[in-house]
């Protein structure tokens, strides 16, 4: 074909009226008063600039066909808006794009499953959902319930079975669909570890097909090894857009600026605004205290969540990723121990001891969780990063930076 | 009761062709009247629109005891409920009709109609996971939901006749006007549920309207009496009600009794035309915000 462009996209712009998405639902007795009053007003309908927000603005580029491309971003950078707005879930506000071929989208792994109905027919509906002809999903269901793993339960309502199981038959039936753009939005991080690996040898498979794949994950290293492009996405604009290990390079340097910065003006925040107990500082120290971002690994450390307000039943859950944001460990607070304290007089400091660190030497970044009543009130990535210092663990010295793995563990040998 | 959906149409499968045209679509800011009213667009998402109508069939009546039986349940249950109240108690005209099955003609209408009206005002709120994920045109939740309605409605027509055998009355030829009454009572149908299902995206008290205004629609229907007691010119203009004129045909047509109120249907033809019309414009009108809102 003359034309390769998969996707032209135009000044693409997206904007929400900020005043209905923070009350939730506007109710009708306020669409109808607001009605009753609108001819009284001088400037009818126009939303001053303060009630909107952009989720997009003036984003273009183009992506041709057989490109595999990463979009990057903090949390509302504007990557899900893109993809939504590329599959046609929603309308832009400005500008336009357009794409050639068909377009599978992947936004949520298993959105169009129904309880009630068994395996097979599920794949029948899910498959429909997603833009296969009926034709194609027979022609491919042997092949789909075969990478499921489902053989057995094929029969069975989708309620009765487990979480791996449903998410295994979404993802199979997903990847078997054949468009010629497939939009992916963090859908491996699903599943087992076993079934991760094959989902990702799937995905590579298909970008080898020739197909356009634009991907949003938060997994770096999944990124990199997908795509040879990144757009890296900030505040509903394109920063950068080149080869995918420049865009993560300018995304890191990023991350660590907005660590830096004062945790309470981040906007990049998980969470439900109106809940109201923000992470206003994270930080790790060792007993020593006197670099508060570099910890000897091996040694004691505390890692400390300050929150603005303490509410009953608070939670934190803590992950520690490296450097490609790939999560190495995490320490949740809801799965307890009989060493656990609470309301000991920490005032509004979550804090969390590890007798020893067995980190590998490096650069890591801790992405902090808050709950309470049972909801997230806050949530941060990259909220604080530190690095590790060659230490000793179980009285051996640690591998310099660089060896395999992030891990290091006590251990002893036996030589003959 | 339902065989796997697999097997349940039989659609010409269209083969695959090896190389098909590729297809630009510009996706940008739309006005008007554009979306609803695309047939080409409705045609490309065919077969998705046959397996949410078979969804919706196959998912009604899963896991409950009875099955499709309650199909039939209902309006029966109705029927006895009028007759004795209506009926006997009140004593209310029926056109010289045994009671019952002047009220089951009329109560089979009626149900799919309510039914249709309560799941289909529902529909893209309950469905909301997919309408936020999924682009797909959005008319296919509450049609789906009709068109899963006509199941029902076969039945509850079946068991009518035998009903009305029984007691020993035949329909007349008249009965050929039934395809007509039931696409009256489908317009009318998915104009009031696409617009009330538009609605409910935005402000969910369509939730607690939509059970309390079925109830009160029952009776500015003739159901629990004919509409041969309202007088002149009430009667022609209670018409504009579809439903009037749906009722009234389905007991000429099934009945085999009485004169044809083709003046009753005629006007709710055209109101059900209308309802139609406007209920799919409005629709069309605000569905390019649903996925921003539900």
């Amino acid at each position: 074909m003359a034309d390769p462009t998969a996707i032209e996209i135009q000044g693409l712009g997206k904007r929400y009226a900020l005043g209905l998405s923070r009350r939730g639902y506007g109710t009708l007795r306020e669409a109808i008063v607001e009605a009753a009053r609108r001819p009284l007003r001088r400037q009818p309908r126009k939303r001053s600039e303060a009630d909107q927000l952009w989720a997009l603005k003036d984003v273009s580029a183009t992506i041709e066909k057989g490109e595999v491309v990463g979009l990057i971003g903090h949390n509302g950078a504007g990557k899900s808006t893109l993809l939504k707005i590329l599959s046609r879930i929603t309308e832009p506000s400005t500008g336009h794009a357009d794409v050639t071929g068909r377009v599978g989208s992947l936004l949520e792994v298993g959105t169009g499953f129904h309880p009630e109905l068994t395996g097979r027919e599920n794949v029948f509906l899910n498959g429909s959902i997603l833009g296969m002809r009926k034709s194609e999903i027979r022609k491919r269901f042997d092949e789909i319930v075969e990478f499921a793993e489902i053989e057995r339960f094929l029969d069975t309502p989708v309620k009765r079975y487990s979480s791996g199981m449903s998410v295994r038959l979404a993802f199979a039936v997903a990847a078997h669909l054949d468009p010629e753009i497939l939009l992916v939005d963090e859908v491996l991080a699903v599943g087992d570890a076993a079934f991760q690996r094959k989902s990702l040898g799937k995905m590579s498979e298909v970008a080898t097909k020739g197909r356009t794949i634009v991907f949003v994950s938060h997994n770096l290293a999944i990124i990199q090894a997908l795509c040879e492009r990144g757009i890296l996405l900030e505040r509903g604009r394109i920063v950068n857009d080149g080869p995918v290990e420049a865009t993560v390079n300018r995304y890191l340097a990023g991350l660590e600026r907005s660590a830096t910065a004062d945790l309470l003006e981040r906007e990049d925040r998980d969470g439900r605004s109106w809940l109201n107990s923000m992470i206003s500082r994270v930080a790790i120290r060792d007993e020593s205290g006197a670099h508060p971002d570099i910890v000897m690994g091996g040694r004691p450390v505390t890692i400390e969540v300050e929150v603005t307000e303490v509410l009953p039943a608070l939670e934190c859950r803590i992950t520690i990723a490296n450097s490609l944001g790939q999560p190495v460990t995490s320490f949740d607070s809801e799965v307890s121990a009989p060493a656990d304290t609470r309301g000991a007089g920490t005032g509004s400091l979550v804090e969390c001891e590890l007798p020893s660190l067995p980190l590998a030497p490096g650069r890591y970044r801790i992405d902090v969780v808050l709950k309470a009543r049972n909801q997230i009130q806050d949530g941060l990535q990259a909220a604080a990063f530190f690095d590790v210092e060659p230490g000793l663990i179980g009285g051996r010295p640690m591998p310099p930076a660089g060896a395999a793995g992030s891990v290091v563990l006590p251990h002893s040998w036996r030589l003959p | 009761m339902l065989k796997p959906m697999e097997t349940q149409t039989a659609q010409p499968s269209a083969a695959a062709d090896p190389a098909p045209p590729l297809e630009t679509i510009r996706l940008q800011p739309t006005k008007g009247f554009s979306r609803v009213l695309a047939p080409r667009e409705l045609w490309r998402y065919r077969d998705l629109a046959a397996q949410i109508a078979l969804r919706d069939i196959t998912v009604r009546y899963r896991q409950t005891f009875l099955g499709g039986a309650w199909a039939v349940l209902q309006p029966v249950g109705f029927m006895v409920v009028f007759s004795v109240i209506f009926g006997n108690v009140a004593g209310i005209s029926s056109n010289g009709l045994p009671y019952p099955l002047f009220s089951l003609a009329a109560l089979v209408p009626w149900t799919f109609f309510s039914s249709a009206l309560l799941l289909g005002s529902d529909s893209l709120v309950s469905n909301s996971a997919l309408v936020s994920k999924i682009y797909f045109p959005r008319i296919f939740m509450p049609a789906g939901v009709v068109v899963a309605g006509f199941v029902d409605l076969a039945i509850a027509i079946v068991i009518l006749l035998i009903v009305v055998f029984a007691w020993g009355y035949a329909p007349s030829v008249a009965i050929l006007a039934l395809p007509l009454l039931v696409l009256i009572a489908a317009a009318a149908t998915l104009g009031v549920s696409a617009a009330l299902s538009a609605i409910n995206v935005r402000y969910r008290d369509v939730r607690y309207i939509v059970p309390f205004g079925v109830q009160l629609w029952l009776f500015v229907s003739p159901v629990v009496y004919p509409s041969s007691s309202i007088e002149e010119p009430w009667r022609t203009l209670s018409a504009l009600n579809p439903m009037v004129g749906v009722v009234e045909g389905f007991r000429w047509a099934t009945l085999g009794t009485g004169d044809a109120p083709w003046d009753l249907i005629g006007i709710s033809a055209l109101a059900a035309a209308i309802l139609f019309v406007a209920g799919l414009a409005y629709f069309d009108r605000v569905e390019r915000a649903f996925a921003d809102f539900v």
